[in-house]
């Protein structure tokens, strides 16, 4: 082997990309769905990720206050059933509240030009990680995140940290790890078995492919989007909290950030394409993590970047997407 | 119909006239602005020179979203290179030092390529993703420029950068009187060669292809080509301005400066003020500029005075407000007026 292969950091990369790519891949989906119904490129999505942590930090916060957990006992003892309820109600809101944009922002302008949808999203995008801002605002002493709005906040490990491969061991799995994949994998089996053999499912996939021919067939096509926009969002939520308790982290313009990585997987895999989001999710993380260790971490922007304009430019239809043509 | 005898073409670079009736009251209040300030003391000429500075990005972006049909969400880049180009190629702790015109000539140019250069392999892509290509182009311009610090000189940005000269004399940092009218000149000559452009076969061109790129097509139009001439001049007009307001400020700032924000920032003084009309980008830019670096840092000027804007309270300080000012900006314009405050008249084209 080379010298600065060192196995362990390696393996210690690979597991870091595959749960951060896990969380890649759940954002991921929600914008594949929604651009394989309504071609639209939701860029508030990865700000809706954003304000699903702030609540899931408020909600963390509430509960030391009142007594529920212990805050001494942060990141020693697991609180599985707190994280559980967080992941529940943080996909309901950001679900919710996906549904709302949708209503407000989007429905106005179905006839619209694409790019005039698109401007749109840009615009929620912009108010919300504003609504993020003001949210960093609120008093959020308890949790050490300083007085400053604009500072990221740190977020309590809510499950234990202790290392399951032994104390000796140089890589680092951690509960935090595992319940990534814990919550990513059962939810994925859901969406897919939901889109495959359910009436609603069969729907969207109808109204995937053509939107007038769903409708000549009964389907309520305006239903569709709003459930497409709603579980969207609720997998959106459901990572935002995921996210919050891994990374530790939690700031108003992380959306962007995760939003970019998220589309860019959804490209690579093939946008419209579920498994392609899962796939170019855990691409993603693990090209993320590769060039955070190989590369230097100033540098992945860059790479994930070049890696979104090479995979538009020479391969649009990503790894597992359709060749479609273009409609006129 | 009755077409007896052909229709004689329209010469519209010969009709129509060099300024158009608002751009003649813009102009003439723009002009107007600081002679009121030798009688009173506005201390508005100064922050306005932003407004023309992004006036002129402005100019150069409308070539490419208003004319031409295409979204870019990346403008603030090509802002970036010619800041970067005119700093590289005038600042003292560089070899070159080649003075502020040709400083300014050259960073045009390297905009301008840099534009073709982004253009070349991607404008073949539909119109979304085109649009997310340019995204991601401004956001790897700006980690370039923050990771190569031997060049770029990193997080510090480049400075001291000179000041205009005209007539030999150089201006001096307290009379922004003088850099007004200057910068005021350009954006009149800006939007005269844009015009002019519009006019010609080119400007044509663009239009038929943001109307139907088939229909352009059958007509042996090549829409890559003429795509590529709008992306280029669009990023020549913003690293003209880019190169303007880091003279402005004596340094080109931060990379992180020229960010995604920006870009929104420009695109909405298009969007705003009209797509397609140049006048219109006047008037966006007057909206969003002036609210955005005159009545915002006024506003908690005021309010820290009256004693209300504190430091802690983030929902005082009237900044904070800016995203969410953009965004309604964006998202209300394109429900209620998608063509803008000054809508571009059909039959101009």
């Amino acid at each position: 082997m080379f010298e600065w292969f060192d196995t362990d950091v390696f393996l210690q990369q690979v597991l870091l990309g595959l749960s951060n790519g896990m969380i890649i891949a759940l954002i991921a989906l929600g914008y594949t769905m929604v651009y394989g119904i309504i071609e639209l490129i939701n860029f508030a999505h990865g700000d809706l990720f954003m304000l699903g942590s702030f609540l899931a930090l408020t909600l963390v916060g509430a509960a030391m206050n009142c007594g529920i957990i212990d805050p001494a006992l942060m990141g020693a003892s697991s609180h599985w059933w707190l994280l559980g309820t967080l992941v529940l109600i943080c996909g309901i809101f950001c679900g919710g509240l996906n549904l709302v944009i949708d209503r407000l922002a989007y429905k106005p302008l179905r006839n619209a030009s694409k790019l005039s949808q698109l401007v749109a999203a840009i615009g929620v995008s912009f108010i919300i990680v504003n609504l993020g801002l003001f949210w960093g605002g609120l008093p959020m002493d308890v949790l050490g995140g300083g007085g400053a709005a604009a500072a990221p906040k740190d977020f309590p490990h809510l499950v234990s940290d202790i290392n399951l491969l032994g104390e000796d061991s140089f890589v680092v799995m951690t509960w935090n790890d595992i319940v990534i994949f814990a919550v990513t994998i059962p939810l994925m089996i859901a969406l897919t078995l939901f889109v495959s053999y359910t009436k609603l499912g069969m729907a969207m996939r109808a109204t995937a492919q053509n939107v007038t021919a769903a409708r000549l067939m009964g389907v309520d096509v305006n239903k569709v989007i709003a459930a497409t926009f709603a579980i969207g969002g609720f997998l959106g939520g459901a990572a935002s909290v995921l996210y919050a308790n891994y990374n530790s982290t939690v700031s108003f313009q992380m959306g962007f950030r995760a939003g970019m990585d998220a589309f860019t997987a959804a490209v690579l895999g093939g946008i419209g394409s579920l498994p392609g989001a899962m796939l170019g999710g855990l691409l993603i993380g693990f090209v993320r993590a590769m060039s955070d260790q190989y590369v230097g971490s100033e540098w992945t922007n860059v790479v994930v970047f070049s890696l979104l304009v090479f995979i538009l430019i020479f391969r649009p239809t990503g790894l597992l997407g359709r060749k479609q043509r273009e409609k006129v | 119909m009755k077409t007896t005898a052909p229709l004689p073409l329209p010469s519209p670079a010969r009709a129509a006239p060099l300024f158009s009736r608002g751009q003649c009251l813009l102009f003439g209040a723009l002009l107007a602005l600081p002679m009121l300030e030798f009688f009173f003391d506005l201390g508005l000429s100064a922050p306005t020179r932003f407004v023309l500075v992004f006036a002129i990005v402005g100019i150069g972006l409308n070539v490419v979203v208003g004319f031409t049909g295409l979204l870019h969400l990346g403008i603030a880049a090509f802002m970036a290179i010619g800041a970067y180009a005119f700093a590289i190629l005038t600042c003292s702790i560089y070899p070159f030092q080649i003075g502020f015109w040709p400083g300014l000539c050259a960073a045009i140019l390297i905009g301008a390529a840099a534009g073709a250069f982004l253009g070349a392999p991607t404008l073949r892509l539909r119109g979304d993703y085109l649009a997310i290509v340019t995204l991601g182009f401004g956001e790897i311009v700006q980690d370039l420029l923050k990771n190569l610090e031997v060049i770029t000189k990193g997080t510090q940005g480049i400075n001291p950068l000179p000041a205009p000269w005209f007539f030999g004399a150089t201006f001096a940092s307290d009379t922004p009187k003088t850099w007004y009218f200057l910068y005021l000149g350009l954006l009149m000559l800006c939007i005269l060669l844009v015009r002019n452009l519009e006019h010609s076969r080119i400007g044509r061109q663009w239009f038929a292809v943001r109307e139907d790129e088939l229909a352009a097509r059958c007509m042996a139009i090549r829409p890559d080509r003429v795509k590529l001439v709008a992306l280029a001049v669009g990023a020549g007009l913003a690293a003209l301005g880019g190169a303007l307001l880091a003279s402005l400020l004596s340094s080109t700032g931060e990379p992180g400066n020229y960010d995604f924000q920006i870009s929104i920032l420009v695109l909405c003084i298009v969007i705003v003020g009209g797509i397609g009309s140049m006048t219109g980008v006047i008037v966006g830019a007057l909206v969003m500029v002036g609210m955005n670096s005159i009545l915002l840092p006024l506003l908690g000027q005021k309010l820290q005075q009256a004693g209300i804007g504190t430091t802690t309270s983030v929902y005082l300080a009237p900044d904070n407000y800016k995203y969410m000012l953009f965004g309604l900006a964006l998202v209300l314009m394109m429900r209620f007026r998608p063509k803008g405050i000054i809508a571009a008249r059909e039959e101009e084209h």
